[in-house]
């Protein structure tokens, strides 16, 4: 029997020391190969951009120009993750892009207000719309699909009341929300953007001092921890990639978008709220098993309402970078919004069936989705075969996330 | 050909590995042409991937061995192949659809049909010979969804026969029966054999083997132990299976207690629940319970007479409509209309259906353990992600859960680890009465000792324990006092000491109109 006396020696040992690195790199890097494979995803897709165009794919203001281009689709897809999580989908946002982004240009043009309290209000009437909604959603019952398919027509229907015609002429400082970048308040050096490199530094350093921090506690509490090579490695790349970025956008005409600032603390914002917060948990909670949650003492009603009022809210937000990024109210604004947002969670890792997915994940979705638009662009490829090469990527991430679980099974 | 006296079925030598795993280690089964072979095993011995082998959901090539069937060595490599020789296997959840008519789910896939247009005169006509056969006197037109779990366990046995059934494997087919559905399905059993069908049932439930099956082989860790002969000279008992299941004496399946009862915690009274779907039925009636602190109660009762009903209306009116009654706690009357309110009230339901109402399958073991009552780690709103990982690995200690560490993820875990990630989940809510729902349905032998010892430990630290099981042995093994549910009432409560499998059964199939106390 010597197999049964293999098997129960690492018992009779003392428990495995955790506090050294838990376990090797290769053992560690298998278990998060998905969460780092979309990223090497765009990293290739933007290699290969940047062969096939010539370099000009990185070209500073290129960089510039993606992230205020595609602002509008992390903005949602952020709030379109939390949704899908919880096991609901919401197919309206493009139209209340529209809608919002009219009553913005409205109180701005007609109601004569200041622009920053048009933005206010405009983020407050998002906020309204996403209590119909979740009033729908979560207190009738009403399946969600149903709910923000009726939103899709109702929102775009009263998007076109409002406008009439296109509202053009906002005040500039409306329009820099999106077109605008941060002035160079610091100065340059040589020729880089001061304040773009004070911000690249800054977020380097507390993205450094929080996974030191974390690693500490790990460590303190006598918890396993990555291997130090991981750890270590995620550092240097993140400081190499941190800092290809900061020098990009500081060489780049204007330095750092407004709208990157907004999105930043967005995503800092909701990550958190989603890892750290019981409202985040909830969610998670939810959409991995709806019953067991409710049996848990999960307030799924009010976690569901409060889940589409927070996506009106950053409809809201969209409404305006839309409205600004235009320099006018359209009625027909935000089309097919909701499926850029809904592509990039799919492809950002989110589940189908809900309980899983992350905001990083997303964001790096909508980036993949953004740079396969910029880079097709410069390539000069028909408008109707970018369609086809997008649609096929977004079945391909799905498949392959499908085909990785299957397999892990 | 093959004689009468050849075994119907050889597997020789059955070796399956999957990837770090060995399932299936060198096993041999023998099944005699014309019995009922039982074969048993702890859960994750290597039952049902022994079944797989053979009904070619693992194809030929992908395990090691030979399947010899009626004299020849047979290559199965779909299920397909096998029931073209007459080897059917019914899987324990039934595969059944459920808007299709009983007729349409016997054929599916083997339809009555020329040319592709279905034959419904013989499609109907056949379904009732069969359905004749099995003892079912449903209208082959019924949908599925329409008729109980029982029955709709014939119409699989039903759909067997259709495909000229020779050799019929039965996963765990009464788990889900109530006793009076078990008896009939075993009686079938027998009535098949009488035609010359061979039957394999793998089962837990140890009184219907010896009931059955004239041999039983037993299957630990992936290895072939023994087969017996039940009508062998020397009679084999429960506790013979046992020992060879486990590979060791259980010298009692209970661990000894002696409880230390303090004051009452809970208290219902006139407590009535009707049916949220249909208000005019009543389904706990007028039900009176106490618990003390230190105590274990059990509540005993049949399918259908109000158990879990009952658990669940007092757990926040988590089931029911139109509750009525007063609730003490403590001896104060409270109202607790929501299952946060009844956490935050110290009351715990740990449910009978840990996969669907119990756990997160998709998340891990330290989330599922924080999920009930996370505010005693938040501070300000922010989860303390370190105190949850030391707390949640402090019960994964104290309970002896097999995982490498608190991240690994619960679907992945066997039953009996489930179960106590389970009952962490509602220690952690740090309860004063935990009502637990068949705590060790679904569980092998000796993870139900382990999580009796930690219902015993939970008492022992003054709490008051509710258990309701199906099992009456368990119940007189663990309880204190017992209370019999029958119909929606309770019909009658028995302190340990008087109550024996026989009083119990009397209350819990008390009629309505001979209610006394």
């Amino acid at each position: 029997m010597s197999a049964t006396t293999t098997l129960e020696q690492p018992k009779a040992q003392p428990e495995p020391s955790k506090k050294s690195d838990g376990g090797s790199l290769k053992a560690y890097l298998g278990q998060n190969i998905q969460q780092y494979g979309m990223i090497a995803a765009l990293l290739v897709i933007v290699a290969y951009f940047q062969w096939s165009t010539d370099g000009l794919m990185l070209n500073p203001d290129n960089i510039a120009a993606l992230i205020q281009q595609n602002a509008y689709v992390f903005v949602l897809t952020i709030g379109m993750v939390m949704v899908i999580v919880a096991g609901h989908i919401d197919l309206s946002v493009g139209s209340v892009v529209a809608f919002v982004g009219g009553i913005c240009a409205v109180l701005i043009t007609d109601f004569e207000l200041s622009w920053p309290i048009a933005v206010a209000i405009s983020i407050v009437i998002g906020g309204l719309v996403g209590c119909w909604q979740g009033f729908w959603v979560a207190y009738a019952g009403i399946p969600a699909f149903i709910v923000t398919l009726g939103g899709m027509l109702l929102f775009r229907g009263l998007a076109i009341v409002i406008l009439e015609q296109t509202i053009a002429g906002l005040p500039s400082g409306f329009n820099d929300i999106s077109n605008g970048s941060l002035p160079a308040s610091l100065g340059y050096l040589g020729n880089l953007d001061g304040i773009t490199v004070f911000i690249g530094v800054f977020a380097f350093a507390g993205l450094t001092i929080a996974q030191l921090r974390a690693r500490r506690e790990l460590t303190k509490l006598d918890l396993r921890t990555e291997p130090f090579a991981a750890f270590a490695g995620k550092l240097v790349l993140s400081a190499v990639a941190i800092g290809a970025i900061t020098y990009l956008l500081a060489s780049s005409a204007g330095g750092t978008p407004i709208v990157l600032v907004i999105v930043g603390v967005l995503v800092l914002i909701y990550t958190f709220l989603m890892n750290n917060t019981i409202f985040g948990r909830h969610i998670y909670a939810m959409g991995g098993n709806l019953p067991a949650a409710m049996l848990s003492g999960v307030k799924t009603k009010r976690v569901n309402f409060l889940i589409f009022v927070n996506m009106g809210l950053l409809a809201g937000v969209a409404a305006v970078i839309t409205t600004s990024r235009a320099g006018a109210g359209i009625a027909a604004a935000g089309t097919n919004y909701e499926l850029d947002a809904i592509a990039a969670a799919f492809i950002g890792g989110t589940s189908v069936n809900g309980g899983i997915g992350k905001i990083t994940g997303a964001i790096t979705g909508a980036l993949i989705m953004g740079v396969l638009n910029m880079g097709l662009s410069i390539m000069g490829t028909d408008p109707a075969y970018q369609q086809v090469i997008k649609g096929l990527v977004l079945i391909a991430a799905v498949a392959l996330d499908i085909l990785n679980k299957r397999r892990g099974k | 050909m093959a004689n009468d006296t050849t075994p119907i079925l050889e597997m020789r030598g059955i070796t399956k590995t999957f990837p770090g795993v060995k399932a299936l280690s060198d096993v041999t089964l023998s099944v005699a042409r014309g019995e009922v072979h039982a074969i048993c095993g702890e859960n994750g011995a290597g039952k049902s991937t022994l079944m797989k082998v053979l009904s070619g959901v693992y194809p030929h090539g992908s395990y090691d061995g030979d399947i010899v069937f009626e004299g020849e060595t047979c290559r199965f490599k779909t299920t397909r192949d096998s029931e073209e020789r007459g080897i059917v296997i019914i899987h324990q959840e039934l595969a059944l659809s459920p808007y299709l008519s009983i007729a349409e789910n016997i054929f599916l896939g083997n339809e009555r049909a020329r040319g592709g247009v279905v034959n419904w005169a013989q499609t109907n006509k056949q379904a009732a010979d069969l359905l004749a056969r099995v003892g079912l006197d449903e209208s082959p037109d019924t949908r599925i969804q329409d008729i109980g779990v029982g029955k709709q366990q014939l119409v699989e046995i039903a759909k067997a026969l259709s495909k000229k059934v020779k050799l019929l494997i039965l996963d765990e087919p009464t788990a889900a029966l109530n006793d009076e559905d078990s008896a009939h399905l075993l009686d079938l059993i027998r009535h098949l054999k009488g035609q010359g069908i061979t039957s394999i049932i793998i089962s837990h439930k140890l009184n219907e083997i010896a009931a059955i099956a004239d041999s039983t082989t037993i299957i630990r860790d992936g290895q072939s132990i023994e087969t017996m002969d039940m009508h062998g000279a020397e009679p084999v008992t429960e506790e013979r299976i046992i020992r060879a299941m486990v590979g060791r004496d259980l010298e009692n399946r209970y661990p000894a207690h002696t409880p230390t009862i303090g004051e009452e915690v809970l208290r219902i009274e006139n407590w009535t629940v009707h049916h949220p779907a249909d208000r005019s039925r009543v389904v706990v009636d007028n039900a009176d319970l106490n618990v003390r602190g230190g105590e274990i109660v059990g509540i005993a009762g049949l399918m259908g007479a109000g158990r879990t009903e009952l658990a669940m209306s007092i757990f926040g009116r988590s089931w029911g409509a139109d509750i009525s009654g007063k609730l003490f706690l403590h001896g104060k009357q409270v109202s607790i209309k929501t299952v946060d309110a009844a956490i935050e009230h110290g009351i715990a339901y740990a449910t009978e259906d840990r996969k669907h109402y119990g756990l997160n399958l998709i998340d891990d073991i330290k989330r599922n353990t924080s999920a009930a009552k996370l505010q005693r780690i938040t501070k300000g709103g922010v989860v303390d992600a370190g105190r949850e990982v030391v707390m949640a690995e402090q019960f994964r200690k104290d309970m002896k859960t097999k995982a490498n560490s608190v991240d690994v993820v619960v679907g992945k875990l066997s039953g009996g680890n489930q179960q106590k990630v389970v009952l962490a989940k509602w220690l952690f809510a740090e309860p004063e009465v935990l009502i637990l729902d068949e705590p060790t349905r679904g569980i092998d032998v000796g993870a139900k000792y382990e999580i009796y010892e930690i219902i015993n430990k939970l008492a022992d630290s003054g709490k008051a324990v509710i258990v309701i099981s199906s099992e009456l042995p368990e119940l007189l093994g663990i309880c204190d006092r017992i209370y019999a549910m029958s119909q929606g009432r309770i019909t009658g409560q028995l302190p340990r000491a008087e109550a024996s499998q026989e009083s119990l059964m009397r209350y819990m199939t008390m009629e309505k109109s001979g209610a006394t106390r």
